[in-house]
């Protein structure tokens, strides 16, 4: 592959774990859809790049899909449930953003260990991003773990699925074409699903704060 | 033929209820639909019976011994919990917790949910299965939700989100899987990820990256398997839900995710020829009966004290299927078969008796041999049969797995017999005064569909004294296609 293409593959990659650590960040419910979207937006420039320098035609819809599912399907879908149900803000991360970040920093260094014997078996050209696909999911992991809105929860969750198609594109050039549409498929069900869900929890409990979801215990 | 009608008919049925399930006669047309599945799914055994395996649309489907008793179990059990949920359910929305709308997303999801199961089993594409997988997912989600009450809200919110999170594990897995396949059957990408493919050129797959794939493989699929400590979504889904949800989820959800997981194993113990797959599985195995046996003590609620049993039975399972070999093999594979059935005949007296006394906590359970001996007995004699008392089924395998043990593991025996006694008195001394008790319950509107309850007990007793020549066929090439060390 062409070198400046490379370079510009590997460019999209660092912008992809600089909005990981953006998200992580951020606190504000809305940002953090539209820094969603962004992920997503770069993560379809990455899959055109390819497309266009490995002539693999199945990359030109798989690039197709994850501009009409993540860039406008499901960012418009989440604003339009932070407007109805009123939930701008985040409270206070069970950890505070320095400490985060450390951890964040931990992890990037973690993934690219992880990520070794996979790039050393893979024959595409951009294996080099491996590492930084496993560090998105990581830190979509961590900001899941972090957070106590369950719609931040949800765009962490998001954000996972964006690292895993980053990691499947930069290791094999892409899933089959009927598994990549069979994943999106539930993607956008889940979303449907939860869209249900949230209006049920804030009928339940006039908010979506999961300090509600304290009384199934074991010691109840 | 048979095929499409197996996993034409749930569709068809989700359809059709999703369309007009506010119909009064809707849990008729569920048992309709359900029975026709079942009956699909009879003619492919025996097909499977008289052809031998069966390889559908370009090998995307198969049929082999691992998978063809599984399907025609989820089918049955599809059918004989729809035949239990058609006066549970009416009784539920007399006692003015079910609205219809909510009933016609009920059977609509209801027949959805066997779709995927039934396409979870059959597909030969390890993406498929994922995609099937988080499916099954996510048309019960709504369906552990369909109370709206605070607690069945959160149980299906950690439902949702502990499952979703497991279930991109594997997605992960999934894709390392296919990074390594791609090495060896090339960049065809159709063939890479077909199980049969994979298993003939397991020998030459990279062990490095299939390790690190089972270690994802084993997170994602084992959080839906229930295994500690991934179980915590488990219980509180059993509980909260609708009974009949707890029947098939416990039933059969669980039976799906194992599978999955051994499909997995095969292919990883083939490329690593080490003991490292087996050992997780036995580990996890271990821990989950343990912990699960522990835990039945502290329950009060009759249907989380199932839940947690279930729990200890993946543990049993999968611990056996580490082991490996003809005879675990084997014994796992009826013990799949034996607690599906006793497990979801167990909810289905539990069902009932909750809706006599009002509750389901289990002090305010009681007497139940004096209101309807019916129910008490099948509730006592499903609770016997999953504490593995002979002559039952759940006996017999339990048995060859502890024989096993001795024989392969001697230092598991200990912990699987204390963990096995521990979980007998909890159980047992939980569930005599709910039977034996003084009485207090009510009369209910509907008569209690019972039928499904003994036939299930009494297909358990029945492979507990005998099992037919095809079944333990199927049993044994599945043992050998599994191998192990």
């Amino acid at each position: 592959m062409h070198a400046l293409s490379l370079q510009m593959l590997d460019a999209l990659a660092a912008l992809l774990l600089l909005l990981s650590f953006a998200m992580l960040s951020q606190r504000r419910i809305v940002t953090l859809v539209n820094l969603l979207a962004l992920q997503g937006g770069v993560l379809c420039a990455a899959t055109l790049l390819l497309a266009w320098r490995t002539h693999e035609g199945h990359l030109y819809l798989s690039a197709a899909l994850t501009l009409a599912l993540k860039v406008i399907v499901l960012p418009r879908l989440l604003h339009r449930l932070i407007h109805r149900l009123d939930v701008y803000w985040d409270t206070e991360p069970m950890l505070n953003i320095a400490g985060t970040m450390l951890v964040g920093l931990v992890i990037v260094v973690f993934a690219f260990g992880l990520a070794q014997p996979i790039t050393a078996l893979a024959s595409t050209a951009t294996r080099s991003a491996i590492g930084i696909a496993v560090a998105v999911v990581l830190l979509a992991f961590l900001t899941m773990i972090t957070r106590r809105k369950a719609m931040s929860q949800v765009v962490g969750f998001l954000s996972m699925e964006n690292g895993l198609f980053f990691g499947a594109m930069s290791a094999t050039y892409g899933m089959p074409m009927i598994v990549e549409l069979g994943v999106a498929l539930d993607v956008l069900v889940a979303m449907l699903v939860l869209g249900v869900f949230f209006f049920q929890i804030r009928e339940q409990f006039d908010n979506l704060d999961l300090h509600n979801f304290e009384s199934l215990r074991e010691d109840k | 033929m048979e095929f499409l009608l197996l996993l034409g008919m749930p569709v068809l049925g989700a359809l059709t209820l999703g369309l007009w399930g506010a119909h009064r006669q809707a849990p008729e047309i569920n048992v309709g639909f359900s029975g026709l599945t079942f009956l699909a799914a009879c003619a492919l055994t025996v097909r499977v019976i008289s052809h031998g395996n069966l390889s559908v649309a370009r090998e995307q489907f198969f049929v082999d011994p691992f998978n063809v008793f599984l399907v025609t179990l989820t089918a049955f059990v599809g059918l004989t919990t729809a035949l239990f949920s058609r006066p549970y359910m009416r009784v539920e929305a007399e006692h003015g917790r079910l609205t219809p709308p909510r009933l016609r997303l009920y059977h609509s999801m209801y027949q959805l949910f066997m779709a995927t199961m039934l396409t979870a089993l059959t597909t030969n594409n390890m993406g498929l299965l994922w995609v099937a997988m988080e499916a099954a997912t996510l048309s019960t989600v709504l369906l552990v939700t369909l109370y709206r009450t605070p607690a069945s809200l959160e149980a299906g919110w950690k439902y949702f989100i502990l499952c979703g999170v497991g279930i991109s594990q594997a997605l992960f897995g999934t894709i390392l899987l296919y990074v390594a396949a791609e090495k060896v059957l090339g960049a065809t990408g159709v063939s890479a990820l077909l199980w049969t493919h994979l298993n003939t050129v397991k020998g030459q797959l990279e062990p490095a990256v299939l390790g690190l794939a089972f270690v994802f493989l084993l997170v994602g699929y084992g959080t839906k398997v229930g295994l500690v400590p991934l179980h915590n979504w488990l219980p509180d889904a059993h509980a909260e839900g609708p009974t009949p949800i707890s029947a098939v989820l416990s039933g059969l959800l669980l039976n799906v995710a194992i599978y999955a997981v051994v499909r997995c194993k095969v292919l990883v113990e083939g490329s690593l020829r080490s003991s490292l797959p087996a050992d997780m599985l036995m580990g996890f195995g271990l821990l989950s009966v343990t912990v699960a046996s522990l835990f039945l003590w502290r329950q009060r609620d009759i249907k989380r004290l199932f839940a947690y049993s279930s729990i200890e039975h993946m543990g049993i399972i999968a611990f056996a299927f580490g082991m490996g070999g003809a005879v675990a093999n084997f014994a796992a594979l009826l013990h799949m078969t034996v607690h599906s059935l006793t497990k979801s005949a167990i909810f289905f007296t539990v069902g009932h008796a909750a809706q006599k006394a009002g509750s389901q906590q289990i002090e305010r359970i009681r007497g139940l041999i004096d209101i309807n001996p019916r129910v008490g007995w099948g509730l006592m004699m499903g609770s016997l049969a999953i504490l593995g008392l002979p002559p039952f089924g759940v006996f017999a395998s339990e048995f060859l797995i502890l024989t096993t043990a001795m024989k392969q593991q001697p230092w598991a025996t200990p912990i699987l017999l204390g963990a096995l006694g521990v979980a007998f008195a909890a159980i047992f001394s939980k569930v005599q005064p709910m039977v034996f008790g003084e009485s207090t319950g009510r009369r209910l509107p509907h008569q209690p569909a019972l039928l499904p309850v003994f036939a299930h007990l009494a297909l358990v007793l029945l492979l507990g004294l005998f099992i037919p020549s095809y079944l333990a066929q199927w049993y044994q090439a599945a043992a050998r296609l599994i191998g192990g060390l």
